[in-house]
Parts: structure tokens; C-alpha cells; sequence
């Protein structure tokens, strides 16, 4: 699925392509760290969400060459849990999003299990379509509140102790989780199991052939792709204190594919600098209403035609160093 | 009026009546896909934005030209099918040879396009198409009340289900296009313009799409979101069926459209989910589609 | 030493105060529905209907300085929530205008409260806002649930409609007015046979209509609005509902609906309203001038784009008298020390719980024999004044309101 960049590791190695990843850290988290006092907060915090979202999402193209196109399921039903156990049962912000992202693990245990007895375009067929029930089961249930969404979500105390009504509180915490998942994506990737998952993209039957259960390595690969996503609805869920349908409908799911799409599918900063692309563009050019979402169709056609590789992946691809 | 189940029977050939002309339009939008799925090895996306576009077209045709009902059946899948040709050839040949899924995400962004820009000329209420004088008006059958427009809907689109079939099952052309889907190769070796089979198959497809949609704009009203929450149900109902035969996205179309009907009379709540639940069952099953090919 | 400082301090304090006296800023926020249901009874014809407001009240002030800015909210509550944030917090607007669709309403009622802003909810139906959801950032002008159910339901039952079946719009506002349309119909002595829920911005009611034929209610009670209203009362035609001796009662009728069924269909429907353009001289007038600005002699204005007029105005005299739109709660607690007036709605006075209270009309939609000019479409039936056409204070359950 993705185009392949010419491996840096078979280059004359210098120290700074070596260390390429390491410094796109530091500058991402330095300018992340330096952000808020230049542009509007709660923007940032949501930019950060959808960032890690897409992370989530493109760990399963990017790296399995599963394209789902369901992932608005996880994302919003943890949401939806994770309001409603910080609205009515009361749970501290910490607890909601465990529990947003316990149940966006199940769903994607479920939804996953089934989804890749097919492969190729009717996975993406399978995950939409599952996508499309839950949503419908978010519209009839009672405690989703239907159209109306779970609104007036309190913030609440982090461990009880830290008021995250205070925006710079919010911002750290929404910060640190970012990142966490940040780095277990990473660190997923560079681990043993990346690289079957990445044997497996390349050739599943070979793979098969050398002794590997890959419809589990897949399993795995979807639940915690599922899982990540799940952290990143919830963490929105308590950010912006309403949990809602759009969310959960799969407007949503083709933004996340536009996110990693614009920005590089299978590279390590791609889906972040793609979400912050696509959510400025929404940000700056609100005034336009629909019109924006013809753009957003012609950014697909144009990465799809022209730019395959998305803005990291072509920098990365320019400069010869693995971003 | 009497009572089955303790249902009236208006209420259930009423939801059954809808569920056929539910299922019409599944079918058709269904046996385009698979049709363009066999030429082109892409899943059109777009599908649901040029059944749209049908609608659309006839809205149009009737507001500026007073061109009616029943030339639009024919006018709209042409006009539609003429840009398909277009999209075909500006866009789609392109990316033939990369992977499949790049297929799915153009024919996304081009769907985005065309909704927005629907939405922007149109707004996202729907607008009234009226219908012509013919077709209005119903009979009373005494256990139900039969709006004839319906009755014709269900007629229509069985009789094109059924002449797609004839024409790519039993006649010459039919047989090009079924071999060319196995082996491109060998059929351009026969002298058959392969490339040019290919874009009018993609605009054969679109027409389709568009003729559902002008059938469906008397009764949805003209809305830019008319076809983006129905190709998904389609999608469903293609995974539920397969895409291995022509007679079997038919069939899994009406069959999956009268259960729904169906579930509206008897468990009113989960109408919108069934096609869905359906189609988890038969992944578990049979994953292949209950009309497939093992891939 | 430290007193002269402390002098000074008040010095410039004094001479910056006396600074803002000499201009006023006050930015106002359309939040409407630009492209869907609703658009034809708010929209585009709602932020005429602020500027319109601003405009006159800048020629009476000059030491104002009004804008509007409009957003659509597209009837998601999280869309509403988002822009309503960003023009608090980075465009600084201070008060927020109509919002058709009680679920954005209520996210948004919210928001006025934790900035300390003014919500004017001039669009909005639910009866919640000045009930257990209400709070000093609010004022609910226009129309509510409580008021059209209390108008037209008690009507309707009282010529015979004894025994009734939903079509609900599937959210806070459709939930509202079948709630408290049922409750005065059981009042009244009428029966409730069933509901049926249907999405908001639904296309096809025929499966819903056929819910409702076979229920075998008289009344057909429409808990819906716009665009919805206007797809079932047509369809209603094509599976013969009327023909089948049953009949719709619209429960929140616009002008605009009418406009858009024609009176062929829509005649004889019974409905209330609080605005209407051909009531007196001074309606009138004002219609011409929102014609002259909306620039389509094919619309008609609604009570909701008269409200949103009528609404500001008030809010903009409340600022002038306080001085500063800055504490939203202090403006608000002004509009209510003092009675309105203006062209569009009269007379009218802000309640404790943010409720206005003004006459509501019972209007019955003329045959085209009867229509005598364009958009004349009314039989004014009844006028129910102020006191009555509102919920009463104490049973709001409103917790501002003690004792």
C-alpha cells in the first residue's frame, strides 16, 4: 500500500540521518511545548487527538497494509464512554478514559476477529460497514443521548487532586498522553512484532509459509490499533465535554484516512503533521462551509494521483533519512 | 383491513412494500458496483454520489427545462453517465495499476467533491421533485393502501436487474466483457479495444446509479447526503452476496431490502442494523459471500 | 508615598472608564442553520434580522460600535459547542443569537454561562431552557414547547381531536414538545395511541405514516419542524392519510413552511405563532424593511428571524444601560429589570427564569380562494395574552427561581 522510500539504512549512514527519528522528536515536542502560547489552545489540544488517531490509525495501513475504514467506531464510542462515565457515574478523568478505551479495545476485538476473514478492499468494506452499524446503535441507544450527543461533560480532577478546568492543566495532560501513545506506536513498530506485521504487508503468504499465524499478528495489530484510537476519542471526549454522533459517523473515519493520507501513510510523523494540516485547513477556512469539504475531496484525489508518498514521506524520501 | 400476528395488515405489506422498493434501489446500486468491479477491479466509492447525481439531474432537467419525469429516466443516466465516462478517463485510468485500495480512496475524494458541491448549490434539506401526473395517486386495496409510483418503482427496477443480466450473461457483448474480466490480455490479443470496453463499462455502471436515483427522487426528495447513507447499506449488501455474480448482488438486493421491511414491523429498533448484523453472520459462515468466489 | 500611588491608579482607572464611555463595542453571533432544515425559517434571514437590529441601534447610539458574525452549526451540538468557544474566546463576541435546534441550544446555553456571555435564544423550542436547564445568561425569547402545545393541542382537542399519535423528531426538541403536547391533551381530556421517533432531516416518512394509519388516531400530532413538517404533511397526501379521515396537527409552524407547501395542502391547518407579518401596521412596516435588506420578495419572515430582531434590540438597549457587554450575567439581569417594546413583537417583559412573555396567535392557514395578496396566509383564530401563553413560573422547576 505504501510506496516504498528508498531504505536509509543502506545508505552511507551519518549521524544525523541516523538519528533523523530523534531530532523529528525533539522538534515536535519543542514546538508542541512552545505552541500554545502562540496559537489558541483548545485548537492544539484537539489537533493533538486527531493526531493520535491517526497515529492509531495509520499503525494498521502503514504498517499491516489493513486499510480500515471504520476507525470513527472506536474513536467516537470511546468518546461516548468516556463521557458518560465522567458525566453520570461520576469518574474521574483518568478512569473515563480507561473505560472509553476498554471499550473501544472490545469493539475492535470484535469488529476486528470478523473484519480479516477478508482481505483487501472487503476488509475496508467489512470495518465501514460495522462502522455504520455501531452508528446507528449510537443513534438509538438512550444513554448517547442521540442527536442531541452527552453534553455538559465535566472535566473533573485528575487523580482527584488537579483541576483540569484550568486550560494549561488540560494542556499538559492532553500533551503527555499524546505523546505516550506516541512513542508505544513507535516502539510497537521497531519491535519484534512490527516487523512480522511488516513481513506480512509485504508478502502475507510468505509469511504464513514461515511459520506464522497471521491472521493473530493481524488480530493484534487491529485491537491495539483500536485500542490507541480509543485513547485519542476519549481524551477528546473530556477535552471539549461532549461526546456526539459525528464522532461516530463515517465523515469521520475518511478523515482520519485523509490525515494519514496527507501527511505519509506508513511513516512515524506523517499522520501527525497530516491531522495538523488537515484540522489548520478546517480552523482558518471555516468560513467557506461546505466548500471545505470539496477541498478536502480534491486533496484526496490530488495525494492519491500526485502525491503518494504525503508530505513527510516526500521529505523523507527527498533528504534520504527515515522520518 | 385484518390481522396477521397481531399486526394489521397495513402496516405489514405497507413495510414490505418498502422494503422491495428499499431493496430495487440496493439492487441496482449493488449490480453497479459489481459491474464496475469486474472491469475495473475498483470499488466505486463514487457510486452513491452519482445516484445522487441522477436525482439531481432530473431536479434540474425539470426546473430549467420542464424536461419531465420520464425523459429524465432516460436524459439523467445518460447526462451521468457521460461524466462518469469523463472521470474514467481523467482520473481512474491512472491508477489501474496500483494497489486496489487506492482505487477506494479516489473514488472517495471524488465523492466528497461532488457532495460538497451539491451542498453548496443545493443545501442539505431536500428538495421536492414532483410527480408526474400519471404516477400520482394510489389504490385502495382494501388491507393496505398502494401508492401506484411505488408499485412502478419495484416494476422498473426489476425489469433493468433483469436486462443487465440478459445483456452480460447472454449476448455477444456480454460475453467480451465476462472474458475480458478473466483475462484482459488474451481478449485485446482478438483485436478487442480493451481500454475503451473498460470506460464504457465505468459509464454502463454510473448510468445505473443515476437511474436509481431520478427513480428515487419523487420519494427521498433531492438531497446532496441521498447517496452517501445508502452506499453504505450497498456495501454491506455486496460483502453479504459477493461480487461474484451479477444474479447474486440482485438477489442478496431485494432479499436483504424485504427483510428490513420486515424487521420495521417487528422489531421497529433494529431496522437499521440488520443488513449489518446479516452480514457479520455471514462472515462468520461463509466469508466469501453467499454468491462468491473464494478470493 | 503608597496613597498617591493608590490615587493615581484611580485616577487612570477613572479616565479609561470615562475612555469606554465614549464607545461601546458589542459583537454579535448569528449561530443558525445556514444549509439544511431549518434554513428557511432562521438562516440567512435571521442574521438580516440582527443586522437590522444593529443597524437602527448604532442610528439611535452613536457611541456603539455593533457587528455580526454568523456561523452554521449545522445541527451538531459539538459544531455549535466548538465555534461558540472560538468566537468567546478568540473573535470576543458577547452575545450569542438564535440557534434553531433545542440540542445545540442546550450545549450552547451552557457555554453562555461557564464564560459569562448572553445567550439571546430566540430559535430554539425546548421549554428546558427555562426549566431545570435554565441560568442568568439566558433569555428564551420567541416561542416555546410548553407554549405551542398549550396553544394549539388544547385547540385542536377541544374541536374533537380526542385521540392522538406522534411523529417525533428524534431529539431534545421533538422529545420536549411530544412531552408536553401529550400532557394538555391528557389534560384535556384526549387520548395518546403511540408515538414514533424519526432522525431529524429525515427524506422518507413512509414508513413512520404507515406506523401512524395503522394506529387509528384522529390526530396525527407533528412534533417536528421545518423541512421535517414539511416532507410528512406530503407524503401524509401520497399514502392517503387524509383521504383516510385522519388529520396532521402541526405543532411548530412557520411562515416559511406554508410558503413552501402552498395553500392547496396546507389549508385549514391550526397552529400557533407569535409573530406575523401582516398583523398590524408596524409588522408590516418592519417586513418591508427586512425585505429591502434579505433582497427575495419570495420569502416571508418568521417569528424566529422577528425574534432574533426583536431579542437584540432589547439586549442592546440592557448593554447601553449598563454601560458594558462585558458581564454577560449583569446584561442580562438589566433586560429583565425593564419592559421591552418594539415593532416587530409590541410589549413584552423578561421573567425571572429568562422566559419573555408576550401574546401567542392561534392562526388557521386560508384556502387559495381567500388569499387576497401574496403571503397572505392567516386567519387570525384566537390571541392568547401574555400570562397565559406561557408556562407558568413555578412549574418550570427552574432553580433560580426560589420559593
Amino acid at each position: 500500500m505504501t510506496e516504498r522510500v528508498a531504505d536509509p539504512m543502506t545508505q552511507q549512514p551519518s549521524l544525523w540521518r541516523q538519528q533523523s527519528e530523534t531530532i523529528g522528536f525533539v522538534v515536535m515536542v519543542v514546538a508542541l511545548v512552545v505552541a500554545p502560547f502562540v496559537t489558541y489552545p483548545l485548537f492544539l489540544m484537539q489537533a493533538m487527538c486527531f493526531a493520535l488517531f491517526a497515529c492509531a490509525f495509520n499503525l494498521l495501513i502503514g504498517y499491516v497494509g489493513l486499510l480500515s475504514f471504520g476507525h470513527a467506531l472506536y474513536f467516537g464510542w470511546a468518546s461516548y464512554l468516556a463521557a458518560y462515565s465522567a458525566k453520570a457515574w461520576g469518574f474521574t478523568p483518568e478512569f473515563a478514559i480507561l473505560t472509553g478505551t476498554a471499550t473501544a479495545a472490545l469493539c475492535g476485538f470484535l469488529a476486528g476477529a470478523l473484519a480479516i476473514r477478508r482481505q483487501g478492499i472487503y476488509f475496508a468494506m467489512t470495518t465501514l460497514a460495522f462502522a455504520q452499524m455501531m452508528y446507528f446503535v449510537a443513534l438509538r441507544m438512550k444513554f448517547t443521548g442521540g442527536e442531541d450527543g452527552i453534553q455538559a461533560v465535566p472535566r473533573g480532577y485528575l487523580f482527584g487532586l488537579i483541576d483540569l478546568r484550568n486550560e494549561s492543566a488540560m494542556y499538559v495532560v492532553v500533551l503527555v498522553i499524546f505523546l505516550a501513545g506516541f512513542m508505544l506506536i513507535h516502539r510497537i513498530i521497531n519491535s519484534p512484532f512490527g516487523e512480522v506485521l511488516k513481513a506480512i504487508r509485504e508478502n502475507e503468504t510468505r509469511a504464513i509459509s514461515l511459520g506464522y499465524k497471521t491472521d493473530r499478528y493481524k488480530l493484534l495489530a487491529f485491537v491495539l490499533s483500536a485500542t490507541l484510537a480509543g485513547v485519542a476519542g476519549s481524551t477528546k471526549a473530556i477535552l471539549v465535554q461532549i461526546a456526539s454522533l459525528t464522532d461516530v459517523n463515517w465523515p469521520m473515519s475518511g478523515e482520519v484516512v485523509l490525515m494519514s493520507l496527507v501527511g505519509g501513510l506508513g511513516t512515524i510523523f506523517g499522520p501527525v503533521a497530516g491531522s495538523f494540516v488537515i484540522l489548520t485547513l478546517q480552523y482558518k477556512l471555516s468560513f467557506l462551509g461546505e466548500w471545505l469539504l470539496v477541498i478536502q475531496g480534491v486533496i484526496f484525489v490530488a495525494c492519491v494521483l500526485l502525491f503518494r508518498r504525503g508530505i513527510v514521506g516526500e521529505i523523507a524520501n527527498r533528504l534520504r533519512i527515515r522520518l | 383491513m385484518f390481522e396477521i400476528f397481531g399486526i394489521p395488515s397495513t402496516a405489514l405489506f405497507g413495510q414490505l412494500l418498502i422494503g422491495l422498493i428499499n431493496g430495487s434501489f440496493y439492487a441496482l446500486l449493488s449490480l453497479g458496483l459489481a459491474v464496475i468491479f469486474g472491469m475495473l477491479n475498483i470499488i466505486n466509492f463514487t457510486h452513491g454520489a452519482q445516484f445522487m447525481l441522477g436525482a439531481v439531474a432530473a431536479y434540474m432537467l425539470l426546473k430549467f427545462t420542464g424536461i419531465g419525469y420520464w425523459s429524465a429516466l432516460i436524459l439523467a443516466p445518460i447526462i451521468v453517465g457521460a461524466i462518469g465516462i469523463l472521470i474514467e478517463r481523467f482520473f481512474l485510468q491512472w491508477i489501474y495499476k496500483l494497489d486496489h485500495l487506492y482505487g477506494l480512496l479516489l473514488t472517495f475524494g471524488l465523492a466528497l467533491i461532488v457532495e460538497g458541491v451539491s451542498r453548496n448549490y443545493l443545501g442539505s434539506a431536500g428538495l421536492p421533485y414532483t410527480l408526474p401526473e400519471s404516477l400520482r395517486g394510489g389504490q385502495n386495496l382494501g388491507f393496505m393502501f398502494l401508492p401506484n409510483y411505488r408499485v412502478w418503482v419495484i416494476v422498473a427496477s426489476l425489469s433493468v436487474c433483469l436486462g443487465t443480466w440478459f445483456l452480460i450473461e447472454r449476448t455477444r457483448i456480454g460475453a467480451y466483457l465476462r472474458a475480458a474480466t478473466e483475462n484482459p490480455t488474451l481478449v485485446r490479443a482478438f483485436g478487442i479495444n480493451v481500454p475503451r470496453m473498460i470506460t464504457l463499462t465505468y459509464g454502463f455502471g454510473v448510468a445505473l446509479a443515476a437511474f436509481a436515483g431520478v427513480m428515487a427522487a419523487p420519494i427521498y426528495n433531492v438531497s446532496p447526503n441521498m447517496g452517501s447513507d445508502l452506499i453504505i447499506v450497498v456495501f454491506a449488501v455486496v460483502v453479504i452476496g459477493g461480487m461474484g455474480s451479477i444474479l447474486g448482488a440482485v438477489l442478496s438486493g431485494f432479499g436483504l431490502g424485504i427483510i428490513e421491511g420486515l424487521t420495521k414491523v417487528f422489531f421497529p429498533e433494529a431496522s437499521n442494523t440488520v443488513v449489518f448484523v446479516i452480514m457479520a453472520i455471514v462472515l462468520l459462515v461463509r466469508p466469501a459471500g453467499l454468491f462468491g468466489r473464494r478470493a | 508615598m503608597r496613597k498617591t500611588l493608590g490615587l493615581a491608579a484611580l485616577a487612570a482607572a477613572l479616565v479609561c472608564g470615562g475612555a469606554n464611555a465614549q464607545q461601546i463595542n458589542v459583537k454579535i453571533g448569528v449561530l443558525t442553520d445556514m444549509s439544511s432544515l431549518y434554513a428557511d425559517n432562521t438562516g440567512i434571514g435571521s442574521v438580516v434580522a440582527a443586522q437590522m437590529a444593529a443597524d437602527e441601534f448604532m442610528k439611535s447610539h452613536p457611541n456603539f460600535k455593533v457587528t455580526v458574525v454568523s456561523g452554521d452549526h449545522q445541527n451538531k451540538a459539538d459544531v455549535g459547542v466548538q465555534i461558540a468557544n472560538q468566537w468567546i474566546d478568540v473573535d470576543h463576541v458577547d452575545v450569542i443569537a438564535d440557534v434553531p435546534n433545542s440540542g445545540v441550544a442546550l450545549a450552547i446555553t451552557q457555554v453562555a454561562a461557564q464564560k459569562n456571555k448572553v445567550f439571546m435564544a430566540s430559535g430554539p423550542a425546548s421549554s428546558d431552557l427555562t426549566g431545570p436547564k435554565c441560568n442568568g445568561n439566558m433569555v428564551h425569547w420567541t416561542y416555546d414547547t410548553w407554549m405551542l402545545a398549550n396553544g394549539t393541542g388544547k385547540a385542536i382537542v377541544k374541536t374533537g381531536g380526542d385521540t392522538w399519535f406522534f411523529l417525533t423528531s428524534d431529539y431534545a426538541f421533538g422529545h420536549a414538545l411530544e412531552r408536553d403536547t401529550a400532557a394538555v391533551v391528557k389534560a384535556n381530556g384526549g387520548k395518546v395511541l403511540g408515538a414514533v421517533r424519526h432522525p431529524i432531516n429525515t427524506s422518507d416518512f413512509s414508513s413512520f405514516l404507515l406506523q401512524a394509519q395503522a394506529s387509528k388516531a384522529k390526530i396525527i400530532g407533528l412534533a417536528n419542524a421545518g423541512g421535517d413538517t414539511i416532507n410528512a404533511i406530503k407524503q401524509g397526501a401520497e399514502f392517503g392519510i387524509v383521504k383516510g379521515g385522519q388529520k396532521f396537527a402541526g405543532l411548530l409552524v412557520f411562515a416559511s413552511d406554508i410558503n413552501a407547501l402552498g395553500l392547496d395542502i396546507a389549508q385549514g391547518l391550526i397552529f400557533t405563532e407569535t409573530f406575523y407579518w401582516d398583523m398590524n401596521d408596524k409588522t408590516r412596516d418592519w417586513t418591508k424593511r427586512w425585505h429591502a435588506m434579505r433582497k427575495d420578495d419570495n420569502k416571508v419572515p418568521t417569528m424566529n428571524q422577528a425574534g432574533v430582531y426583536s431579542g437584540l434590540l432589547h439586549y442592546l438597549k440592557a448593554v447601553a444601560a449598563v454601560g458594558s457587554a462585558a458581564d454577560g450575567k449583569a446584561v442580562v439581569a438589566q433586560m429583565k429589570k425593564m419592559p421591552a417594546e418594539d415593532e416587530a413583537f409590541g410589549k413584552s417583559t423578561v421573567r425571572q427564569d429568562g422566559r419573555v412573555l408576550h401574546p401567542a396567535y392561534l392562526f388557521e392557514v386560508k384556502k387559495p380562494s381567500e388569499s387576497k395578496y401574496k403571503h397572505d396566509f392567516y386567519h387570525l383564530r384566537a390571541t392568547i395574552p401574555a400570562e397565559e401563553a406561557f408556562r407558568p413560573l413555578k412549574d418550570g422547576g427552574c432553580p433560580m427561581v426560589s420559593g
